[in-house]
């Protein structure tokens, strides 16, 4: 489906509720009226959230260029690898599908397996995006106890998982 | 909520001395992004609205609330690993939930295998990393997944012996 199809199947979705709603408050539909002041209330609700979240993380992506996080990326050994593994991964936009073809192009510039795992965890675990989304909606501590609890266990899992394939000689593919 | 305002305030603020060209381009930045979700937004708040409804509250706290139990996280990390699902779509999803009564722990389950976890992108990330591997790290991201949903459960005050 072309963008612009689906947006106005989107944008007729957006109508035919907004109708099913002002007809249930009209015709007295009691469900109907329920459905539209939960939506009314969640609405509201998000959007308080809403902009913050994006001009956080356009503030982000205005700021610090993935240039410069690519040019640093392997010079450094031990914990900068993982530094900028990390960087990299908040800085990878569009997830997984992403993800794996850069860990690849890592791999080939010379990083090390246990970062190159590292990295693929870290993606799944501090994109900035994701992140600004989810101390917007969830709460600071939600937030702050997920990524205290799983950056270390992504580096310790990548750490024993990279150094047993080091060992056994194992390759990264395209 | 106020605490997301005024860390938003203080970025701006800081980004505005140092560059207000920057920026004046970020925020139009994110009035663009904004307005670009935000009909696949209202659609799902207007799903989200239907599907809350019709469900009666006791079910949802039956299911996903404290009285789930054992039963609510694993149902949450599988519904989780295998569905694609962007971010700006979980997370608000997720505080709507919050708000009806979905525990942290629950929904921790749900949003850190949604991002860590691939059933479906499987197909793509054996061909880098062959299967062996990819089963290997998706088991390890699944079990720190879990023990992230315990923790956050643990220190919201929701794990109760």
């Amino acid at each position: 489906m072309k963008p612009r199809s689906a947006a106005m199947v989107y944008v007729i979705m957006i109508l035919a509720f907004g109708l099913f709603i002002a007809a249930s408050f009209v015709g007295g539909y009691e469900p109907g009226r329920r459905i539209g002041e939960t939506f009314g209330v969640t609405m509201l609700d998000m959007l308080k959230l809403l902009p913050c979240a994006f001009v956080l993380i356009a503030l982000f992506d205005v700021w610090v260029k993935r240039e410069t996080v690519e040019r640093h990326f392997g010079q450094g050994a031990g914990i900068r690898g993982y530094l900028w593994g990390m960087l990299l991964a908040g800085m990878t936009v569009g997830g997984m599908y992403v993800a794996f073809p850069v860990a690849y192009s890592l791999f080939r510039k010379g990083a090390s397996l246990p970062v190159v795992f590292a990295y693929v965890g870290f993606a799944g675990v501090c994109r900035i995006p994701m992140t600004m989304f989810e101390a917007s909606f969830m709460g600071g501590l939600y937030t702050a106890v997920r990524l205290g609890v799983a950056i270390p266990l992504v580096i310790v899992s990548s750490v024993i998982l990279g150094r047993i394939l080091q060992r056994r000689g194992y390759q990264v593919t395209e | 909520m106020t605490g997301l305002y005024i860390a938003t305030a203080a970025a701006v603020i800081a980004s505005l001395i140092a560059s207000p060209v920057k920026t004046l381009r970020a925020v139009k930045m994110a009035a663009v992004r904004l307005a670009k979700v935000l009909p696949t937004f209202i659609v799902m708040m207007a799903l989200f609205a239907v599907g809350i409804t019709l469900i009666p509250q006791d079910v949802i706290h039956r299911m996903l609330g404290r009285e789930s139990g054992a039963w609510g996280l694993p149902a949450a990390a599988a519904i989780g690993s295998i569905t694609l699902m962007p971010g700006f779509i979980a997370f608000p999803l997720c505080g709507a939930l919050l708000r009806q009564g979905v525990t942290h722990m629950v929904l921790a389950g749900f949003t850190t295998t949604l991002m860590m976890v691939g059933v479906l992108t499987y197909p793509l990330e054996s061909r880098y990393f062959g299967a062996k591997v990819t089963i290997i790290r998706n088991v390890a991201a699944l079990v720190i997944a879990m023990l992230v949903a315990l923790v956050i459960g643990l220190v919201h005050g929701e794990l109760t012996p």
